[in-house]
């Protein structure tokens, strides 16, 4: 690899770094936009998810009393986490700089310990609703992890990688190897997605309802430029989730590791059309059904373990026969 | 200890007053006797509260009323709560803001007076019921909620997520409106009544005017009582179309929230065009009206009936559809028909739990005497049969407001008062959240000498208490909106 080669690859690799940080808070403008829509209103400008950050990175952070150096240190780990692993996913372009890291083992591990982090903090000021939204957080994480490690073992089986980039390249290679186990992995992976996002029928993102909420209840205390953080962390990892889901279901369109600066711009360019309409899809989801009772929730992401489960068994099976 | 007294026995050869109360005073014996009739379920407590030196207990039962005075001594009485529990927190009312001391009154604590009043601060610790076991922690809710609703204290004993006990604390919208119309004129008295519970303007201002015109015997004009009770139906079903999107949404169903807030809206504006305000606030006044409708707002209400009925429909329909949002509602929050019957609680609450009290129907008053309409129940209890009833109220409503414009001839819409003379009237009016009673005495100059008006939602408060238990926290906010209780109404 030339001098000349290393740049271009770090420059891409930063591009994509900051280009789904950027690209973050228009995501959830779309989704909110397309949610006030259906429901008849006009709707906060798509780009109200920035003005929100920017009010928020000029306003004074009010820090309780009581709070720990933990309060304080968590919003910038949680975002710097969360950033690091949305960076990793493959977006517009497969074979980037930090592929060789882009492990989904490592991704799930980087949202576990952001996750675990959210939750101290919210325990950490010694409100009650930060109590109840750790626990409801936790109750979740514990069935959306494990339904998490086995959609990615899936893939990884079929792909005979566990480097996303493998994967992906797999799929553009055999777009038409549609198997049980896939379309298994899909349905898991998007009730992981929905349950770690906060999103409907999980959580209400829109809510007023102190007594309900389980993202929201965690971050009540923030406020300022470490709310600021959080919220950033949240878009991230919602643009994370949407690009793994293109990424390993969709990834036609995704510049291959020997495309040039026109290669890459291209699948810039898909990927961000894919994002969005994705966005759109969760809004249209959003409106069109009920909050489950917290005590359903165990039921609902159990369907994505057992899911995940019946996948890697399927995978297991259906590779055993064509050996 | 005497036996339990039946209120129908006593009154059974009295003539009622123009306002259907019989009126009597007793001793102190009759009075315990009543209260633990009311234990019994031979009558049920409808109003208690404190007129001068005398204590007033307005009782229902087997179709008659009546209102019973008791001569305090020394300010003191013997305690009705001590038999009935459902008087505790109007016992707790009456002496904070009069004085008068229950004997026997079994929870001493305040219950308006929050310590804060000039003059008489207090900084005691208000203690709340202990819950002792293995596990159990505290949640606080309130009186400032996250979103824009009315202030109160909500204090869970939870065990991980399920609610073992909810107290609640109320009194946080006090505002004095029983010292504020003390020695009114009847004229400034309708202004306040009509602001206690701004939602339910109507319905208080029928009260008021009711309570007062059987005070004087002041007659009303045929139309005016028309146009009462289409503005009263107007409320109720604005009220009614808004909680159940009020209900979907804490169930996060956005879109039936979003058509029923629109809804809501043309019914306001369709109001607004009609009576000159989109509450209808001090529309109705002693002796009358003050706002006509014309042909043309005819017009505009059958309009807004045609649209209601299109909204109620499609709402049912999606409702019916989506069993995730019934998931929600079905078997949540639950009240047992015994406690229903024991508080007496009116409206969708009770009917809900098979209660089959309607004020329009157990004590029909112009126009509803001449007005057919089903009074609807049903047996669950739950925060799904609680909105059901309003759904099938709306339709009832519609009927009502079809035939009340099809009678409406032209007319005087008000009459002048008559030679002012002293007067006491008491009223029951079916506000949309159930029973409202408002008790009115005046005095030789023509003013407000006492003035009560007990809300519905004071037999539906410690309901939700009831309703509550077992459920999980996070139902709450669900369950709270199927009863929708007022605030401002409760805490006078």
């Amino acid at each position: 690899m030339t001098m000349g080669d290393l740049v271009v690859q770090v420059l891409a690799q930063g591009a994509q770094m900051f280009f789904v940080l950027l690209i973050a808070p228009l995501a959830v403008g779309v989704v909110r936009r397309v949610k006030a829509r259906l429901m008849r209103r006009q709707g906060a400008p798509l780009l109200q998810g920035y003005r929100d950050l920017a009010k928020l990175l000029r306003k004074e952070s009010v820090v309780a009393e009581s709070a720990s150096w933990l309060f304080r240190s968590a919003p910038v780990l949680i975002f710097a986490l969360t950033w690091v692993a949305a960076a990793l996913v493959p977006s517009f372009a497969s074979g980037l700089m930090f592929n060789w890291a882009a492990d989904v083992v490592a991704l799930v591990a980087l949202l576990g310990a952001a996750r675990a982090l959210l939750a101290l903090a919210g325990m950490d000021v010694g409100t009650s609703f930060g109590g109840i939204g750790s626990s409801r957080e936790m109750m979740i994480a514990t069935l959306a992890e494990p339904a998490m490690m086995l959609i990615v073992l899936t893939l990884a089986i079929a792909a005979g990688t566990t480097r996303l980039a493998g994967v992906a390249d797999f799929f553009i290679a055999e777009p038409f190897a549609v198997r049980v186990s896939l379309a298994l992995s899909l349905v898991a992976l998007i009730i992981v997605a929905l349950a770690e996002n906060a999103r409907i029928p999980v959580d209400n993102p829109v809510t007023h309802l102190e007594l309900t909420m389980v993202h929201e209840a965690m971050i009540l205390e923030y406020s300022g430029r470490h709310l600021a953080l959080i919220e950033a962390a949240s878009y991230l990892k919602l643009v994370l989730y949407l690009s793994l889901l293109i990424c390993l279901f969709a990834p036609f369109g995704m510049a291959p590791a020997t495309a040039g600066v026109g290669g890459w711009a291209l699948g810039l360019l898909i990927w961000t059309a894919k994002l969005l309409g994705g966005a759109a899809l969760l809004g249209l989801w959003e409106v069109s059904i009920a909050k489950m009772r917290v005590f359903r929730l165990p039921d609902f992401v159990g369907i994505a373990f057992v899911f995940g489960f019946l996948a890697i068994l399927l995978a297991f099976l259906t590779r055993g026969a064509v050996e | 200890m005497s036996a339990p007294a039946a209120l129908a026995d006593l009154v059974a050869e009295r003539e009622a007053g123009p306002d259907g109360y019989v009126r009597l005073d007793v001793e102190a014996d009759l009075w315990t006797a009543l209260a633990q009739g009311c234990a019994a379920g031979l009558h049920d407590l409808s109003a208690l509260w404190a007129d001068g030196d005398r204590m007033r207990m307005a009782l229902v039962g087997d179709g008659r009323r009546a209102i019973v005075s008791l001569k305090t001594a020394a300010g003191a009485y013997p305690s009705v709560s001590a038999h009935h529990p459902p008087a505790i927190r109007l016992e707790r009312a009456m002496r904070d803001l009069y004085g008068v001391q229950p004997l026997g009154l079994p929870d001493p604590r305040p219950w308006l007076d929050h310590g804060r009043w000039p003059g008489h601060e207090n900084e005691a610790r208000y203690e709340f019921l202990p819950s002792e076991g293995e596990g159990l922690h505290q949640i606080a809710v309130g009186p400032v909620h996250a979103g824009i609703i009315e202030p109160g204290h909500f204090r869970f004993t939870a065990n991980g997520e399920t609610v073992v006990r909810l107290e609640e604390r109320l009194g946080y919208v006090h505002k004095g409106v029983e010292h504020l119309l003390a020695g009114a004129d009847i004229a400034r008295g309708a202004r306040i009544v009509g602001r206690i519970s701004g939602d339910s303007t109507v319905a208080y201002a029928w009260a008021f005017a009711r309570a007062v015109e059987a005070a004087l015997g002041w007659a009303v004009p045929p139309r005016a009582i028309l146009l009462r009770a289409i503005m009263a139906e107007l409320e109720r079903l604005s009220h009614h179309i808004s909680d159940v999107g009020a209900i979907c949404n804490d169930a996060s169903v956005l879109t039936i929230h979003a058509r029923c807030a629109l809804q809501r809206e043309d019914g306001l504006a369709v109001a607004g065009a009609c009576f000159g305000h989109r509450l209808m606030m001090d529309c109705i006044v002693p002796g009358g009206v003050t706002a006509d409708l014309s042909s043309d707002g005819i017009g505009q209400v059958r309009g807004l009936l045609a649209r209601l009925e299109e909204t109620r429909a499609e709402i049912l329909r999606v409702y019916d559809s989506l069993p995730s949002l019934q998931d929600r509602t079905v078997t949540t929050g639950i009240v047992t028909p015994e406690l229903v019957r024991q508080y007496a609680a009116g409206g969708f609450v009770g009917r809900a739990s098979g209660r089959a009290f309607d004020a329009r129907k157990s004590f029909p008053y112009a126009p509803y005497d001449r007005l057919d309409f089903a009074l609807k129940t049903r047996t669950a209890g739950d925060v799904d049969a609680r909105l059901m009833v309003r759904m099938e109220e709306i339709v009832e409503s519609l009927g009502m407001l079809h035939r009340l414009l099809d009678r409406l001839a032209p007319g005087e819409i008000r009459s002048a008062a008559p030679a002012m003379a002293v007067g006491e009237g008491a009223a029951l009016v079916e506000a949309f959240r159930g029973d409202l009673f408002v008790s009115v005495r005046i005095d030789e100059g023509g003013k407000l000498a006492r003035v009560h008006a007990r809300d519905a939602s004071w037999f539906q408060w410690p309901l939700l208490e009831a309703a509550v238990e077992g459920n999980i926290v996070a139902d709450f906010p669900l369950c709270n909106k199927s009863f929708n209780c007022s605030y401002s109404g409760h805490d006078l």
